[in-house]
C-alpha cells in the first residue's frame, strides 16, 4: 500500500487544528535538546524534554482529551517565542497558559513561580513562603519537578537555600544552560590557549 | 478532567489507518477525488472520535466512514433531477449503492442513518459516531426514514 503524501497528511493536519484537544509538535533542534510542545485552545500546555511519543500522547489525552494530533503549524507561536528566548531577544512570554490538569496547590505554586523574572532566581523556601506554607519546601521541590511547562514557567530559577542548582526534571545540564543564557550564572570563561 | 479515554490518542488513530483509508478512496472513487475525501473523511472520524465508548472496530469504523463521504460526494455531483446512482464504484455494486437511488427523497440525516444501518448493517453507536450524534438520535432518524419510504411507497400502490 502507497503511503499518504506528505502534501494530503499536512493538509490535514492543518484543516484539524481546530477540532483538537491538544495539538503538538516536536522541536528536534533546539539548544536544549528535542522538545514536545502541546497547546489546547486555552492555551499551552506542555513543554516536554527529552520526548517519548508514545507515553506524552498518552498524558495529553488522558487530561485533555483523545483528540491529539501533531499539527505543526498550531504551536507556530509557542515555537517562535521560544526560538527568540533561546537566542537571548526575549525575557518574557507572551503565552496563555493551560493549567486546568493542574491540582489547586500545584497551581499556586506556579502562579508564584510566573513572577519570578528573566535573569533572577528564588529558593524552594522562599517560594513555599509565598504560597503560605513556609515548611513546603520539599513540596515545592516536586511541584517544580511536574511543571507541566518547564521553561514557560520557570522553575529553573529555583535553586537550593545555599545556591546550589539542586535539581531539574530536564536535568542539571539544562538549568545551568538556561541560567547562564539569562545571566544568572557567571558565564563560563574559555580557556586561554598558550 | 483526569478522566482515561477510552480510545488511543488519535495521533496514533490516524497514523495506523491514513494509508489504509486513502487506498480504499483512490478505489472507491478515483485518485482525482480520494484527496478531498481523504480529509473529509478525518475530520469526521475527529469530530466523533471524542465520543467512543470503546477502542474496538476503529478500523472497520473509519472505512465505513470513509465509504460514507463517497456516497456523499456522489450524491453532491449528481446532476439535478437525475436518479441513477454516479458510477463511483468500479468493482461490484455494493448494498449501500442498491440503496442510494432508493433513498434519494428522504432528509440527509433519515438517509443516511438508513444507507449506514440497512446499506452497511452499521449498529448505531457507530451511526450516531459516524452522524456527530449519539445512538438514540441515529435509532430515530433510521426509524423515521423506514417510516417515510413506507408512506411513499404505499402512496405509490
Amino acid at each position: 500500500m502507497s503511503s499518504v503524501p506528505t502534501a494530503l497528511d499536512a493538509r490535514f493536519r492543518e484543516a484539524a487544528a481546530g477540532l483538537l484537544d491538544v495539538a503538538y509538535d516536536v522541536l528536534d533542534e533546539t539548544p536544549v535538546g528535542p522538545l514536545l510542545l502541546g497547546v489546547s485552545d486555552h492555551g499551552l500546555c506542555r513543554v516536554r524534554f527529552d520526548p517519548l511519543p508514545e507515553q506524552d500522547l498518552e498524558w495529553l489525552a488522558r487530561r485533555f482529551g483523545p483528540r491529539v494530533l501533531r499539527s505543526p503549524r498550531a504551536v507556530d507561536r509557542v515555537r517562535r517565542e521560544l526560538d527568540e528566548y533561546f537566542a537571548g531577544r526575549r525575557r518574557a512570554f507572551d503565552l496563555e497558559l493551560d493549567l486546568r490538569a493542574v491540582p489547586e496547590f500545584q497551581r499556586r505554586v506556579l502562579a508564584e513561580l510566573r513572577r519570578v523574572g528573566y535573569g533572577q532566581t528564588t529558593t524552594y523556601g522562599a517560594l513555599a513562603a509565598r504560597v503560605g506554607s513556609p515548611r513546603a519546601a520539599r513540596a515545592v521541590g516536586v511541584v517544580m519537578n511536574r511543571n507541566p511547562v518547564p521553561i514557560v514557567l520557570p522553575c529553573h530559577r529555583v535553586v537550593g537555600a545555599g545556591g546550589s542548582l539542586v535539581g531539574y526534571g530536564g536535568g542539571l545540564a539544562r538549568k545551568e544552560w538556561l541560567l547562564r543564557l539569562e545571566g544568572a550564572l557567571p558565564e563560563r570563561r574559555p580557556v586561554r590557549a598558550r | 478532567m483526569a478522566c482515561p479515554s477510552p480510545v488511543p490518542p488519535f495521533e496514533r488513530f490516524y497514523e495506523a489507518h491514513k494509508d489504509e483509508v486513502l487506498a480504499f478512496l483512490r478505489r472507491r472513487a478515483g485518485r482525482e477525488r480520494a484527496d478531498d475525501l481523504f480529509q473529509e473523511t478525518f475530520l469526521r472520524a475527529l469530530r466523533a472520535y471524542g465520543r467512543l465508548r470503546h477502542a474496538e472496530h476503529l478500523r472497520a469504523w473509519v472505512l465505513r466512514i470513509a465509504a460514507n463521504a463517497v456516497v456523499d460526494a456522489a450524491r453532491r455531483e449528481r446532476p439535478q433531477g437525475s436518479t441513477a446512482a454516479e458510477p463511483l464504484v468500479h468493482d461490484r455494486r455494493p448494498a449501500f449503492a442498491e440503496l442510494a437511488p432508493l433513498t434519494d427523497g428522504l432528509p440527509p440525516r433519515e438517509r443516511a442513518a438508513v444507507v449506514l444501518r440497512y446499506g452497511y448493517d452499521l449498529d448505531y453507536h457507530a451511526i450516531g459516531a459516524a452522524l456527530g450524534s449519539n445512538e438514540q438520535a441515529a435509532r430515530q432518524a433510521a426509524s423515521a426514514g423506514v417510516r417515510r419510504l413506507r408512506r411513499r411507497w404505499e402512496a405509490g400502490q
